[in-house]
């Protein structure tokens, strides 16, 4: 087992004219907790989209676990192109895992059926084994008691934490949280954050793109500032949230300057 | 100005009539039928990636959607003889062209539903790790099933409607066997009203069923 | 399979069909107007408060709605001059019966639009001293006109394609054309093409302006 999880190396993505991601490189260890922060639009998300190919890599590479991702290719003009196979990507999707912004829960689905989905059509468990698993899941966040209830009857916070039970499910290496508190009520922030604390404790890697400054100074290890499509300032929570030696780091941050860590 | 209303004829030749309902309702539940598989395939193909399927599905469905009905029952029964050679019977042309006619609508019920789904369902199914038939089979499909039965049910109503056009194929429906009655007793507002009541009795038990069914499917989902 | 295409009989008689093509036009425009204009009586009908007009407003549409269009023509034709004493042409008749067909249709858009806007609207209106027609003049409908548009459009292209019914009562509209030069010259494929053809260029154009007025709508608000 690799110590190094992911490699991203040299990474565009372009959408038609737009070039929103400019060149990233990036290691994630095992273990490690990166929170990534930075103005809407700076394709933070977008970055994190690319790493279990929910948007597919214009250029560069993603390795998962010591294999690189897709397969070359020589273009007509002798370029290099990427091509990504579906059963490839779908594997890749099993093993990291995604929290949404707008959670994407299944709405004709209950809460332990949107937990159990993943791990009977993809993961193919009986549904015995789905159900006792998912059950431990919702419990681990809390929601023992709402393991009946349509997604239509939860709080935004109780649905985001069913949407991190049903990525916990499947039991991933990695962790993509995609900005997990933006679309909640601010009194719902909390209990999320603290599901999310929670599973920082028990060592898992975790990606997380956030608004929640504060926060992501407790949770990460390692912060990165993301501006223009690539990284602008890189290092330890202290290093880039308190001391930023980058001038669009500072512009960034005093925008925040209520918040005290 | 007082009419001598005489609904013996109507009595008379009640049977006629009843040949012609059940005519109808013949033609209406086979052409609703092969409706819905013609529908699929076009859905199908609508929803397919490659122009070369899509763009002739549209043009099927433009087609249908901007041309009266009454053509498509001429053709069937006038022209595409002569193209293929074999003779119709008013039956299979009206059929044919009631299900085509219906197919295309239902195309557009069938994509409709699908594409209503927004795409954070797409996505949090992608996330989980499943392939194209596995979004499809367990969250697309089934909420888009919801979405479809109101304006499925409208559609069939409008083609149980549009048999009544069979009848100028001499097709043994509603309206026809009205005008054979009609020729035999010369009484045109006993057998017209006659006939309207049928139909209207026919038609409104149906979309009340279908408000009633509508209802009921929407509060469980 | 071979065959010759000949659409020779098709160019000679253009003209016969061209006439065919005004005499649509002519039905559809007025049907369409005077079904408007009855329609909005009818929809104010629909929300009043008063029941034995509301109740006849509601009996009147159902009839319409829940019976085949080409019924209610047959009927105005051959049934109808019977109380009225007096023969209809076939234009009249076919004329009479489209127009209270759209009627009913429109009655009820008029009457969804109306009922769409919320109570806050007519409050302030009345607050102001207002009586029930001022205000639904000045606010009520100018706000809900936009909101019926698209409504009304496909009214339009529904209506477009059902003239083609006022053939069977030998109205001399486009779709009796075709038939009569598809009997007279045994060409009914070149014919009976052209002719669906024809109805395509001039309801497409319809509803593709349609569909781009419905987008721009939804955006707006």
């Amino acid at each position: 087992m690799a110590d190094t999880l992911i490699r991203v190396r040299d990474l565009h993505k372009r959408f038609g004219e737009l070039h929103v991601l400019r060149g990233v490189t990036l290691d994630v260890h095992r273990g490690e907790r990166i929170a990534i922060v930075g103005s809407s639009g700076s394709g933070k998300s977008t970055l994190l989209r690319c790493i279990n190919f929910m948007e597919l890599p214009t250029e560069g590479t993603v390795e998962l676990d010591g294999k690189v991702l897709g397969n070359e290719r020589r273009g007509r003009d002798g370029q290099v192109i990427r091509e990504y196979g579906e059963s490839e990507l779908c594997s890749v999707r099993e093993r990291v895992g995604m929290v949404f912004q707008q959670f994407n829960l299944f709405p004709h689905m209950t809460a332990l059926e949107n937990v159990m989905e993943g791990l009977m059509t993809v993961k193919r468990l009986s549904r015995r084994a789905a159900r006792d698993r998912a059950n431990a899941q919702l419990t681990k966040v809390g929601l023992q008691d709402k393991v009946d209830t349509y997604p239509g009857k939860l709080s935004g916070g109780q649905q985001q934490r069913v949407a991190i039970a049903r990525a916990l499910a499947m039991d991933p290496e990695v962790l993509l949280f995609d900005e997990p508190t933006s679309s909640l009520d601010p009194e719902l922030v909390g209990e999320v954050l603290s599901v999310i604390r929670a599973l920082a404790e028990e060592g898992r890697t975790m990606l997380l793109v956030t608004h929640e400054l504060g926060f992501a100074y407790h949770f990460a290890d390692r912060v990165i500032f993301f501006a223009d499509g690539r990284f602008y300032e890189t290092g330890t929570p202290d290093a880039v949230l308190k001391h930023p030696q980058k001038e669009r780091t500072q512009a960034f941050l005093a925008r925040f300057s209520e918040f005290t860590f | 100005m007082s009419y001598q209303w005489d609904f013996s004829g109507i009595l008379r030749y009640g049977d006629m009539l009843l040949i012609g309902l059940f005519g109808t309702v013949k033609i209406a539940v086979i052409s609703i039928v092969l409706g819905v598989v013609v529908g699929l395939l076009v859905a199908l193909l609508r929803l397919s990636s490659n122009p070369w399927a899509r763009k002739p599905a549209g043009a099927f469905i433009e087609f249908y959607r901007n041309t009266p009905p009454i053509v498509h029952f001429f053709w069937f029964f006038y022209a595409l003889p002569i193209l293929i050679c074999v003779n119709l019977d008013p039956f299979a042309a009206a059929v044919l062209a009631l299900s085509t006619q219906s197919g295309a609508f239902y195309a557009e019920v069938f994509r409709g539903g699908i594409v209503s789904i927004e795409r954070g369902q797409w996505e949090g199914a992608k996330a989980l790790g499943m392939n194209y038939q596995m979004m499809m089979r367990r969250i697309i499909v089934p909420q888009a099933l919801r979405r479809m039965v109101a304006p499925f049910v409208e559609r069939s109503f409008e083609l149980t409607k549009t048999t009544a056009l069979a009848s100028t194929l001499a097709y043994a429906e509603l309206l026809y066997q009205a005008m054979q009655v009609n020729s035999i007793t010369f009484r045109p507002m006993e057998v017209y009203t006659s006939v309207a009541v049928l139909f209207f009795v026919l038609l409104f038990t149906l979309s009340t069923l279908m408000r009633l069914v509508e209802h009921r499917l929407s509060r469980v989902g | 399979m071979e065959y010759t295409w000949d659409f020779g009989v098709v160019l000679a008689n253009f003209p016969v069909l061209l006439r065919g093509v005004l005499l649509t036009l002519e039905l559809w425009a007025i049907a369409l107007a005077l079904g408007l204009a009855l329609g909005l009586g009818l929809g104010l009908a629909r929300v009043s408060r008063r029941a034995w007009l509301n109740g006849t407003a509601i009996a009147y549409v159902e009839i319409f709605r829940n019976t085949p269009v080409l019924v209610q023509l047959i009927w105005f034709f051959f049934a109808f001059p019977i109380i009225l004493g007096h023969q209809l042409t076939p234009f009249a008749a076919a004329v009479l019966g489209l127009t209270l067909n759209t009627s009913a249709y429109c009655a009820e858009i008029f009457r969804g639009g109306i009922q769409s806007i919320a109570r806050g609207q007519w409050e302030g209106a009345r607050a102001l001293g207002m009586t029930y027609a001022m205000a639904m003049r000045r606010i009520v409908l100018p706000q809900v006109l936009k909101r019926m548009l698209p409504a009304f459009t496909n009214r339009g292209i529904e209506l477009a394609k059902v003239t083609s019914l006022a053939s069977v009562l030998a109205v001399h509209e486009v779709m009796y054309q075709g038939r009569l030069l598809s009997s007279t010259f045994y060409r009914p494929l070149e014919v009976l093409s052209v002719v669906a053809f024809i109805y395509f260029l001039l309801i497409y154009p319809g509803s593709y302006l349609s569909a781009r007025l419905e987008r721009r709508l939804a955006t707006r608000d």
